[in-house]
């Protein structure tokens, strides 16, 4: 097996992560949590930031990281919740939703899947210094459901349902995560994105062009696909 | 006559199984490439995943917390019969479908595409999907449960006869680099293609063929066969690798299934089955017994028969599932 692990950096980190932490983070370093986080997408996002509803918890009590994230649970009949496996969502859909989001929450560290781009990481995450942590695999759902010790509360379970509702977890050993993004806003993806495009003419190459082209391959709604 | 409770509680046991237990021959396909991967963080998220499936088995928890879109696929033996027939048989899918989304537990994937309503189990309006086949001189029931993954890695395009070779490797580099990157594909993947049949009947095809054959598995047809294996390399030398870090892990399997076509057209489809590959099968028989696996059988001769009519024991010899 090709193992260079030992060149990463494994880092393991209580939940509020201190700006010195972030500051200190480097892409590609391997991060476990403990202490509490909390989950919030689409759904919290609307009702907080563009219906201005109040957060149902104070966020400084939930720590500063932000998962976006729909466990697979259930609620048990007799009110208490069983949490099996959990991943991250794509959070490049979340990204019009943060600079407002940051400045409620007080958020630092976001964790989810793909990330976003480094354009984004200037625009919302570094003035707030805040960064982004990536989910591996996808998902390493099992261990880190294994992760979660207790789930403190489930916000707005009637009202958003159980993938959108705000889970506050206190997790252990809570991981892997992979540094995505840095305080200067650099991205892990867009660093391996740049070495693939260096193959991809040679991949092409001696492949006739299609008989047919279709929309997405032209922007231009006035081409003709022949 | 098989009793209706007996599909039930298979299918309940099926719906863990696939969300739970990673099949044996994808296991392999992903430790073979951890084992030659060069890219190091495509080859540390491969061995992370590894050790997310023992985690998943060792604590009975899904491996993945995204239950895609949980759904069925039935192969019929032609001489089965089912207490309360066909209506029962979808009764009991469906009821398993939504006690399996809150016992194991499942997220509650599926909504309302407009209002988003959400029934918390799963089941709705034309969910889960329920796939038929039949099978010759059989009296058995094969209940096969998958959990696909839903948003990323599949695609469809009409190409014509003149595009030939070159155009089935153009959309398939197309595909896998434009999802690949940031592993949105969650590869490496059983990557299925659909060719020819009317459009819906490619889909249906390619899904059927990442989903439904084991890592390792050829086409009986040598050329199609071929085909496979060049694509399969084809994919690996991106030089992209798991989450799209740099490497060689996109592609586990590549598995090609063809139906004739307009005269005109070579319809495509393209779909990635993900890291977390979630198919169990059962074979439910006339006398109640059951046997649990990992390899649906779903391409049997019979389902890939090509002319007028059937014979059941052909002397061409192509038998393979």
């Amino acid at each position: 097996m090709a193992d260079r692990s030992s060149k990463r950096r494994t880092l393991r980190l209580k939940t509020p992560i201190s700006a010195e932490d972030i500051a200190d983070f480097r892409l590609g370093d391997v991060v476990y949590l403990d202490g509490l986080i909390y989950t919030g997408r689409e759904g919290v996002y609307k009702r907080v930031v563009d219906e201005g509803a109040e957060l149902p918890v104070d966020p400084a009590q939930v720590g500063n990281v932000n998962f976006h994230c729909s466990p697979a649970a259930a609620v048990r009949e007799d009110g208490s919740y069983n949490v099996g496996a959990v991943t991250a969502t794509a959070s490049f859909r979340f990204a019009k939703w943060l600079d407002r989001w940051f400045e409620i929450s007080g958020c630092k560290v976001i964790i989810g899947k793909g990330g976003m781009t480094s354009e984004a990481y200037r625009k919302h995450l570094v003035p707030q210094g805040a960064v982004y942590l990536t989910t591996v695999g996808y998902g390493t759902g099992a261990l880190l459901g294994r992760g979660i010790k207790r789930v403190v509360a489930a916000h707005w379970l009637e009202d958003l349902g159980i993938a959108q509702a705000m889970w506050v977890f206190e997790v252990e050993n809570f991981g892997p995560f992979l540094v995505e993004s840095d305080l200067q806003g650099n991205s892990l993806f867009e660093r391996a994105n740049a070495e693939v495009a260096k193959n991809l003419d040679a991949l092409y190459e001696g492949l006739k062009p299609p008989v047919m082209s279709r929309y997405g391959e032209t922007d231009d709604r006035k081409d003709e696909l022949i | 006559m098989i009793s209706t409770q007996t599909l039930q509680n298979v299918a309940e046991e099926l719906m863990a199984k696939a969300a739970i237990e990673i099949p044996d021959d994808y296991l392999a396909g992903v430790k073979g490439m951890a084992e030659t991967e060069e890219g190091d963080l495509s080859a540390f998220v491969l061995r992370a995943m590894l050790e997310n499936y023992e985690a998943a088995k060792e604590d009975r928890r899904a491996m993945c917390a995204d239950t895609g879109v949980p759904r069925w696929f039935v192969k019929l033996g032609n001489e089965a019969r089912i207490e309360g027939g066909p209506v029962a048989l979808e009764a009991a899918l469906r009821r398993a479908t939504a006690s399996a989304t809150h016992e194991i537990p499942l997220r509650p994937n599926r909504v309302h595409p407009l209002w988003r309503t959400d029934h918390n189990n799963n089941v709705g309006l034309n969910a889960p999907e329920i796939d038929y086949s039949f099978e010759p001189e059989a009296n058995w029931i094969d209940l096969t449960a998958v959990h696909k993954g839903g948003l990323f890695g599949t695609d469809y395009r009409m190409l014509f006869p003149g595009d030939g070779i070159d155009g089935i490797k153009r959309f398939l580099l197309d595909t896998l680099i434009a999802f690949g990157k940031r592993g949105l594909a969650c590869q490496p993947a059983i990557v299925g293609i659909g060719l020819g049949g009317s459009k819906d009947t490619c889909m249906v095809l390619g899904k059927q063929a990442a989903c439904l054959r084991t890592v390792g598995n050829r086409n009986p047809d040598p050329r199609i066969a071929a085909l496979e294996m060049e694509l399969k390399d084809l994919g690996n030398s991106i030089g992209m690798g798991a989450m799209g870090f740099v490497g060689s892990s996109m592609v586990i399997d590549c598995h090609i299934e063809a139906g004739f076509t307009h005269t005109g057209g070579m319809p495509m489809s393209v779909h990635a089955f993900c890291l977390s590959s979630r198919r169990a099968t059962a074979r439910v028989h006339a006398d109640g017994g059951i046997d649990y696996r990992t390899d649906p059988k779903w391409f049997t001769p019979y389902m890939r028969r090509e002319t007028v009519e059937w014979q059941t024991d052909p002397a061409s010899g192509a038998r393979s599932a």
